[in-house]
């Protein structure tokens, strides 16, 4: 059969999400923070609520997600997304508010803000790139970061005497009485990309039902900061990174 | 049992040569450009093997770029 009687818009099963525009997206190739984003725009497409969504962001690589989904955004200084998502949810109480935010941000200048919204329990949904590495500025240790690995400013590996242990977030949000979901997913192959998927979605759902606070962390890849290939990042987070951060549902009520 | 053909269009454009793709791929049908770069210097995705396309898409799944348009037919 001849490839342009396949290639047909009936024939069509996948293509970019709607909401994902056609600038060049900044990320190294082969970034998660890509695959995140498209999940976040088919779950607003496919929800309707392009125009009831307001997203938070704060530094980190993902500073600039305003520039690839088409729906209203709010920057917000290093960490106080949280924070700044509490008042537009509660300004806004019919809106779906959602924060998009990496390790770094959450787990180290922002955890306050986070255990505090979580525990007021805000009507919001946290999206948590956990990549165990502050990719914006180069690669530097993170609080996630774990136990042996090496980073700029921990050459020879995490040292736990000096260091501390890597922060589990999730297990601690799980734990504050305002959070309604929490849960831990990947984006690494199909099977995972279509279950954080879903995760996202209750995760909106969640926020518009007004149920409290839902947590999505996204065990993640930053192949950059990790000095390995894409496809060898994957790999090192399987064999690794799940062992201290593993996958599935802590929290849904 | 229906016999079922897929095909792909990378944008090539907007392709970062990560090579997620092609290791996704359950039939072999991609491959980076060994040669060919794009305008931004990365060798890009193609269909190396296309009769083995199943239309599965999990090559655009995984791309972070949203290079990928998957078509499938059931013949
Ligand atoms: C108040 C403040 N302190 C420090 C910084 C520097 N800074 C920028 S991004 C970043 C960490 C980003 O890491 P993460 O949140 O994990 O995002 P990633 O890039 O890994 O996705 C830091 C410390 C800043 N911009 N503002
Ligand atoms: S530095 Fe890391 S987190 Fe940032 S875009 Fe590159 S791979 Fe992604
Ligand atoms: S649709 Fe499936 S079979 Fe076809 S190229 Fe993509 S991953 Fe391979
Ligand atoms: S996954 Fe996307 S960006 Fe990466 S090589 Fe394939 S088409 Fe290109
Ligand atoms: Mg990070």
């Amino acid at each position: 059969m001849d490839i342009n009687e396949i290639i047909k818009p009936e024939n069509l099963v996948y293509t970019k999400p709607r909401l994902m525009n056609d600038n060049p997206m900044h990320y190294c190739p082969g970034c998660s923070h890509g695959v995140v984003h498209k999940l976040i725009a088919e779950v607003i497409d496919e929800m309707g609520i392009e125009e009831e969504t307001i997203g938070v962001a704060p530094v980190g690589c993902a500073v600039f997600a305003y520039n690839y989904i088409d729906v209203d955004w709010i920057e917000a200084a290093h960490g106080r997304a949280p924070a700044i998502a509490t008042a537009v949810k509660r300004l806004n109480p019919k809106k779906m508010v959602f924060t998009y935010q990496g390790d770094g941000d959450l787990a180290a200048i922002g955890t306050a803000e986070t255990i505090h919204a979580c525990n007021r329990g805000e009507n919001i949904a946290i999206i948590f790139i956990n990549n165990g590495i502050y990719g914006m500025t180069g690669g530097q240790m993170a609080p996630t970061t774990l136990e042996g690995m090496k980073t700029s400013t921990c050459p020879y590996g995490r040292n736990v005497a000096l260091n501390g242990y890597p922060l589990r977030i999730a297990e601690l949000v799980e734990r504050v009485d305002g959070t309604c979901y929490v849960t831990r997913q990947s984006v690494h192959t199909p099977a995972a990309i279509r279950k954080a998927k879903k995760a996202i979605r209750l995760a909106f759902e969640n926020s518009m039902a007004g149920k409290g606070t839902s947590m999505v962390e996204i065990v993640s890849t930053c192949n950059s900061g990790w000095k390995m290939s894409p496809v060898k990042s994957n790999q090192w987070m399987e064999e690794h990174m799940f062992a201290k951060y593993p996958l599935g549902d802590l929290k849904n009520v | 049992m229906a016999k079922i053909k897929g095909a792909v269009v990378v944008n090539k454009e907007r392709c970062k040569g990560c090579e997620l793709c092609v290791v996704a791929c359950p039939s072999q049908v991609l491959a980076l450009q060994p040669t060919e770069v794009n305008d931004r210097g990365y060798h890009y995705a193609f269909m190396q093997n296309p009769d083995a396309c199943i239309g599965c898409a999990s090559c655009g799944l995984v791309c972070p770029d949203g290079c990928i348009t998957v078509y499938k037919v059931k013949l």
